[in-house]
C-alpha cells in the first residue's frame, strides 16, 4: 500500500509494488536470455517488440509535456509531474537499447555484407543503412531525447521552489526546439529501427504512424496510473473526473488519429499499386496475419471509436481504465504486426519470449517509474496555474 | 395587466452581480422553475450547472446527421460505380471501398458541422428579429453591466407569484414584459 502526505504531495511509503515489478522485470529479463541462446532471431524481435512498446511510452510521454508547455495547458498541471516522471525513463529505454545492438544481424537484413552485394537496391541504400551510421544517429536521437527530457524536469523541480515567470517561459522555449528535434529523430528513429527491419520498403508516413501509436500508448499509461493512484488514495484532492474525462477525450482522439494517418499509409500503398511497396500490405494479409490486420482494424479502432464517443465512457473511470489496458494491448498488437511478419512469413506464431521481454522491460520501467515518483512532490506544487488545473471543468 | 387569453408574460428582474445572479439561478432551479434564463455581458462559469440546465441533445442529433452522411457518402459513390458508371480504373473493383472512404469521411463531417451549425440555431430558436425583452429600457444594459433573469409565466397568476419569488431572492426593479 501506497501512502502519501497531502501537504507536501510527496510519497511517504513507496509500499512493495515497485520491488515486486523489478523482480519480475528481472525474471522476465532472465528467462529472456534463454531465448538469446536457443533462438536469437525469435528472441530480438520480441525484444525489439517489447522495447519498442515501452519506448514509445516514454517517447509520448515527452511529447505530451512539451505540447502542454507550447500550447500553455492549464487541465493538465496536475498531471503533468506523472508524465515527466514517465519522460525521464527516457534514459532507461537507452539502456535497454543496447542490447539491440547485438542482433542487428538477427533482426535487420541490411546488414549482412553478402545480402548487400546480391542486392543492387540495398547497395544504394548502403550510404544510409549501414551499422556505423545506424549507431551513430542512435547515439543522436538518444542524445537529443535526453538532453530535452532532462532539461525539462530540472526547469519543472526548479518552479517546485521558486514559481517564477521565467521558468515557465523557459520550459515552453525548450519545448518550441524540442518539438522540432522530436519530429525529425522520432521519425528516424521509427525508419531505423522498425521500418529497415524490410529494407526494400519505405513509406513517408511511417514515422508518424508510429508517433501517433506512442500518442495513444501514453494516454492510456496514464489513464492507468492514475486511476491506480486514485485507487490507493492518492492525488484524490488534486484530480477529479473531469481530469479523466479529458483524457478520455484525447484517448478518443488519438485512436482516430491512428486510424487517420494507418489509413492514409493503406490509401497511397492501395491506390499506387506498385509491387515495391504493395509487398509490405500483402506479407501481413496471408495466412494468420490476415485475422491480426483485421483485428487492429476492428480493435484499435472501430471498437474503441464507438465506445469512447460517449460523454459516459469517458468519464467513468474504472470504464476508461479497462480500454485504456485493452488500447495498450492494441499498441502491443500494432507494433507485433509491424514487426513479426519478417520473421514469420507464413503466419504469426507466439513466443513465450513476446511475454517475458515484455514483462522484463515492463517491469524494470514501472520500477524505476514509482522510484521517481516517489522522489519528487507528485504535482508542480508551485505551478502559477495549478489551482486552475485542479478546478478545471471539461465542458 | 394581460387577459389571460395572450401569449406568455416574461417577468424581467434585476440582480446587482454575476454571484447575486448565480445565486439567484441556483434558488430558482431548487424552487422547480424551469422555464427561466439568465442574462449577463459576459459568461458565467457554471451557469448551466447552477440553472439546473440538462445536457443539449445537439451531440445526438450531430451524431445521426454524421452517420446518414456518411452512409449517403457510400450509396453516392456505390450507385456512381457500379450503376451509373461503371468504369474499371487502375484494374480495381467496381465496389472499391478503399477509395470511398475519403469522400464518405467528409460527407460525415460536413453533415455533422451542418448539424451542429442548424441544430445549435434551431434549439436555441435563432435567428429571432425581436423579443419581448428588448421591450425594457434597463434590459439595454446587458451588454455592458446588468444582470438579470427572465422567466416565463402562461398567466397573470403565475405571473405574479413569479415576480414575488424573484423580489424575495434578491431581485430588483421588476418589470413585466409581453409581445
Amino acid at each position: 500500500m501506497m501512502r502519501y502526505d497531502e501537504g507536501t504531495y510527496r510519497i511517504t511509503e513507496p509500499g512493495s509494488f515497485g520491488t515486486r515489478s523489478l523482480i519480475v522485470g528481472i525474471a522476465g529479463l532472465a528467462v529472456s536470455a534463454i531465448g538469446y541462446f536457443l533462438n536469437p532471431a525469435q528472441f530480438f524481435h520480441s525484444y525489439l517488440n517489447a522495447f519498442i512498446f515501452w519506448f514509445n511510452i516514454a517517447m509520448g510521454s515527452l511529447f505530451f509535456v512539451m505540447l502542454h508547455h507550447l500550447v500553455a495547458a492549464r487541465w493538465s498541471v496536475t498531471l503533468r509531474r506523472l508524465a515527466e516522471n514517465v519522460m525521464m525513463q527516457t534514459p532507461l529505454m537507452l539502456l535497454f537499447f543496447l542490447p539491440l545492438l547485438l542482433g542487428l544481424h538477427d533482426l535487420f537484413h541490411w546488414t549482412h555484407h553478402e545480402a548487400v552485394e546480391a542486392d543492387l537496391i540495398l547497395q544504394k541504400k548502403a550510404p544510409y543503412l549501414n551499422i556505423t551510421f545506424f549507431v551513430v544517429r542512435a547515439a543522436v536521437f538518444f542524445g537529443v531525447w535526453n538532453a530535452v527530457s532532462v532539461l525539462l524536469f530540472k526547469a519543472s523541480l526548479k518552479q517546485d521552489l521558486n514559481p517564477e515567470e521565467a521558468i515557465t517561459k523557459r520550459m515552453r522555449v525548450i519545448s518550441a526546439f524540442g518539438i522540432i528535434a522530436y519530429a525529425f529523430t522520432f521519425s528516424f528513429a521509427s525508419f531505423d529501427w522498425l521500418m529497415s527491419l524490410d529494407a526494400h520498403w519505405y513509406s513517408t508516413i511511417f514515422g508518424v504512424y508510429i508517433f501517433s501509436g506512442s500518442l495513444v500508448a501514453i494516454i492510456s499509461f496514464l489513464v492507468i496510473v492514475l486511476f491506480f493512484m486514485r485507487r490507493q488514495g492518492i492525488l484524490r484532492n488534486m484530480t477529479t473526473t473531469e481530469h479523466f474525462h479529458d483524457l478520455g477525450k484525447l484517448l478518443f482522439a488519438f485512436t482516430v488519429f491512428w486510424a487517420y494517418i494507418a489509413f492514409s499509409q493503406y490509401f497511397l500503398i492501395w491506390y499506387a499499386n506498385i509491387p515495391e511497396e504493395t509487398i509490405w500490405f500483402r506479407n501481413r494479409w496471408v495466412g494468420s496475419w490476415k485475422g491480426v490486420s483485421l483485428l487492429l482494424v476492428m480493435g484499435h479502432f472501430v471498437l474503441p471509436f464507438f465506445i469512447l464517443i460517449t460523454r459516459s465512457a469517458k468519464r467513468k473511470a474504472v470504464f476508461l481504465t479497462v480500454m485504456a489496458f485493452w488500447m495498450l494491448f492494441m499498441r502491443w498488437v500494432d507494433l507485433y504486426w509491424v514487426i513479426m511478419p519478417g520473421l514469420q512469413e507464413q503466419g504469426f506464431n507466439l513466443s513465450w519470449f513476446d511475454l517475458t521481454a515484455f514483462i522484463g522491460i515492463g517491469g524494470i520501467f514501472v520500477w524505476s517509474l514509482l522510484k521517481r515518483i516517489a522522489a519528487h512532490p507528485l504535482i508542480p506544487v508551485k505551478d502559477p496555474q495549478l489551482k486552475a488545473s485542479v478546478e478545471f471543468i471539461s465542458e | 395587466m394581460a387577459d389571460s387569453n395572450t401569449k406568455e408574460l416574461y417577468i424581467l428582474a434585476e440582480f446587482e452581480s454575476a454571484a447575486a445572479l448565480y445565486h439567484a439561478a441556483e434558488k430558482m432551479r431548487d424552487a422547480g422553475c424551469r422555464h427561466f434564463d439568465c442574462h449577463s455581458p459576459f459568461p458565467i462559469h457554471g451557469m448551466d450547472a447552477a440553472m439546473g440546465l440538462e445536457r443539449s441533445p445537439l451531440g445526438w442529433i450531430a451524431g445521426l446527421c454524421a452517420t446518414f452522411g456518411a452512409l449517403g457518402g457510400v450509396a453516392l459513390q456505390w450507385y456512381a460505380s457500379t450503376i451509373a458508371y461503371p468504369l474499371v480504373i487502375s484494374g480495381k473493383p467496381f465496389f472499391s471501398f478503399q477509395a470511398y472512404l475519403p469522400v464518405t469521411f467528409a460527407l460525415g463531417v460536413l453533415m455533422a458541422a451542418g448539424a451542429s451549425l442548424f441544430g445549435m440555431l434551431g434549439l436555441n430558436r435563432l435567428p429571432q428579429f425581436h423579443h419581448p425583452l428588448f421591450n425594457s429600457e434597463r434590459f439595454k444594459r446587458v451588454t455592458d453591466d446588468g444582470f438579470f433573469i427572465s422567466a416565463i409565466a402562461v398567466n397573470n397568476a403565475e405571473g405574479d407569484k413569479l415576480q414575488k419569488f424573484l423580489e424575495s431572492i434578491g431581485g430588483s426593479n421588476i418589470e413585466v414584459l409581453k409581445d
